[in-house]
């Protein structure tokens, strides 16, 4: 290893590297520039920046007037009430496809391998699961909105469905991260596979999978008022008409309760997962 | 001597209020909600979504429109690597003044630029995009843009949690021999913890890219937009052939991380 002595060196020693990787980052960074069209300019051209300024400047002060706060917070709870159905129907498309697609609970496998039938159905299940959770929510809302029109129904099936597939693939990772030993007894010893979910397996893994679930529903409330500005109700399709209508004063009260909602679902749900251990 | 198991209910049983809070709030969801379930079993929209899904069995595979399908993906990709990139930036320059770094540091900057990463990140990308696009207009531009706002504030957090838990030592060596606080920065902070920042940065673009990929149905450029437009007007096929694309890219991204992870853990 070289000295360097900080009498003699007083440049950086690591210069030719730092410039080299610098140029290096700018030649790459030139297509996509292009290719986003990143005229950042644009932004501040008068024709833009005129009804951009108007906008912001209506944002204060927001509007707190009694009939359009009632409407808020209609639609506020409108926003978590369809996180709540939501998240429940994944529930029951979840736990009947997590509980069908765990291995630990295989009587076959207790016996070396699994029988070749259950284990391609299980792994049916699992790319079911995966298929259901790769489309994001707010794809099947723009598909259901069309199939059942605007409204709540739409957001409600578009979680139901991500949620659905999400919450079952890691429920049953989490069911096949524990110990084993237990469950496999129990079914060793003439247990039915319900038999030892609920005595082996549940007990075992009752507080991850329901810290889990208040997760995602903190995601699923702010997933809905997201799903509004594609018609599926809440919070978002009012957020969506205001801003089409250029009103700032409306967004900026919408906006202030929905930084509020996220916070509060939030804290909810840091509170109730510290409870529940 | 058997100790019997604790009663299932009791009014110290924390478990219990919870449960019965849960219940009494989907209770209610499902009661306040006008739901069209009669509408959504009925014969009318079996079927139109039987329509639908038939139309969407044939997707559209024109050369002419594949290519144009390929620009879509490509933009993208790139508003995501953009958007991550300038998040990098701007989360980085507000990290330095939202952390705390040694004892005597009075951090006058702290409350404020926590206050203003909170609310950068706590509005979705989706509303960013579509509050951009009033001056940005539709396209790339406002997409980019929504996902760099919504990206500094989740990754200007990180950073500053990455840079009050690197160790101090360095820094203090360099600061009792009165060097400056921007060159401690530079020479004895960043350094450390560099990978860590490397890593948030690929998993916040992992996660820009499937957000990027939706991001247009507000009009915010990319495959979101194309989807918009094509589903706008009914055209399904060539839905169903972005549809396709837009899955493709999530899976082929999993698949990248999956894969990168299992090798770089190894």
């Amino acid at each position: 290893m070289l000295a360097l002595n900080p009498q003699t060196v007083k440049h950086d020693p690591a210069w030719l590297g730092r410039i080299f990787w610098l140029v290096a980052g700018a030649v790459l960074l030139w297509p996509l520039l292009v290719l986003t069209e990143f005229k950042i300019w644009t932004l501040f051209e008068s024709s833009n920046l005129k009804p951009t300024l108007r906008f912001l400047g209506d944002f204060f002060p927001p509007k707190i007037e009694g009939e359009f706060l009632l409407l808020v917070a209609k639609e506020t709870w409108r926003t978590v009430a369809i996180a709540t159905a939501g998240v429940a129907m994944a529930l029951v498309l979840a736990v009947p496809l997590a509980l069908l697609s765990v291995r630990v609970l295989s009587v076959s496998a207790l016996t070396g391998k699994m029988n070749r039938s259950p284990a391609i159905f299980r792994t049916l299940l699992r790319w079911l699961m995966i298929v259901l959770r790769s489309v994001p929510e707010l794809i099947w809302a723009l598909i259901f909105v069309r199939v059942v029109g605007l409204g709540p129904t739409a957001g409600v099936i578009a979680i139901a469905l991500t949620y659905g597939g999400m919450l079952g693939k890691v429920y049953a990772e989490i069911l096949e991260s524990g110990d084993a030993q237990v469950t496999q007894s129990l079914l060793r010893n003439g247990a039915g596979p319900m038999q030892a979910f609920f005595y082996g397996l549940l007990p075992q893994n009752a507080a991850e999978l329901t810290s889990y679930t208040v997760y995602r529903w903190e995601c699923a409330i702010r997933s809905s008022a997201v799903l509004g500005f594609v018609g599926a109700g809440g919070l978002g399709q009012q957020m969506d008409a205001s801003m089409k209508m250029f009103n700032g004063s409306e967004v900026a009260t919408m906006l202030i309760v929905f930084m509020l909602l996220v916070w509060l679902a939030d804290a909810t749900s840091a509170w109730l997962r510290k409870a529940l251990g | 001597m058997h100790k019997l198991p604790p009663s299932m209910f009791g009014a110290r049983c924390k478990g219990c209020w919870f449960l019965v809070g849960l219940i009494c709030l989907t209770i209610a969801s499902f009661w306040t909600l006008d739901l069209k379930w009669a509408q959504f079993f009925s014969a009318d929209a079996a079927r139109r979504m039987g329509k639908f899904i038939g139309e969407m069995l044939v997707p559209e595979t024109s050369s002419k429109f594949l290519v144009k399908l390929a620009g879509a993906a490509i933009e993208t990709l790139a508003m995501s690597a953009l958007g991550t990139l300038l998040a990098v930036v701007f989360g980085l320059a507000l990290a330095v003044p939202a952390s705390k770094t040694h004892h005597h540091d009075p951090a006058r900057w702290r409350a404020i630029s926590r206050l203003l990463l909170n609310m950068l990140r706590s509005i979705p990308e989706l509303v960013w995009a579509a509050l951009l696009l009033i001056s940005a207009g539709l396209g790339p531009l406002a997409g980019t843009l929504a996902l760099a706002l919504h990206t500094t504030g989740v990754l200007g957090r990180l950073f500053a949690e990455s840079i009050e838990n690197a160790s101090t030592n360095p820094a203090f060596a360099l600061r009792t021999r009165g060097v400056s606080e921007a060159k401690i920065f530079w020479y004895a902070t960043l350094p450390q913890i560099l990978p860590q920042l490397v890593s948030y940065a690929l998993y916040r673009w992992e996660n820009n890219i499937r957000a990027a990929a939706v991001l247009g149905v507000v009009g915010a450029g990319g495959l979101g937009q194309m989807l918009a437009f094509h589903m706008g007007l009914f055209q399904m096929q060539e839905t169903s052939s972005i549809l396709l694309a837009m899955l493709l890219m999530v899976a082929l991204v999993d698949a990248v991380s999956h894969a990168s992870r299992r090798v770089m853990s190894s």
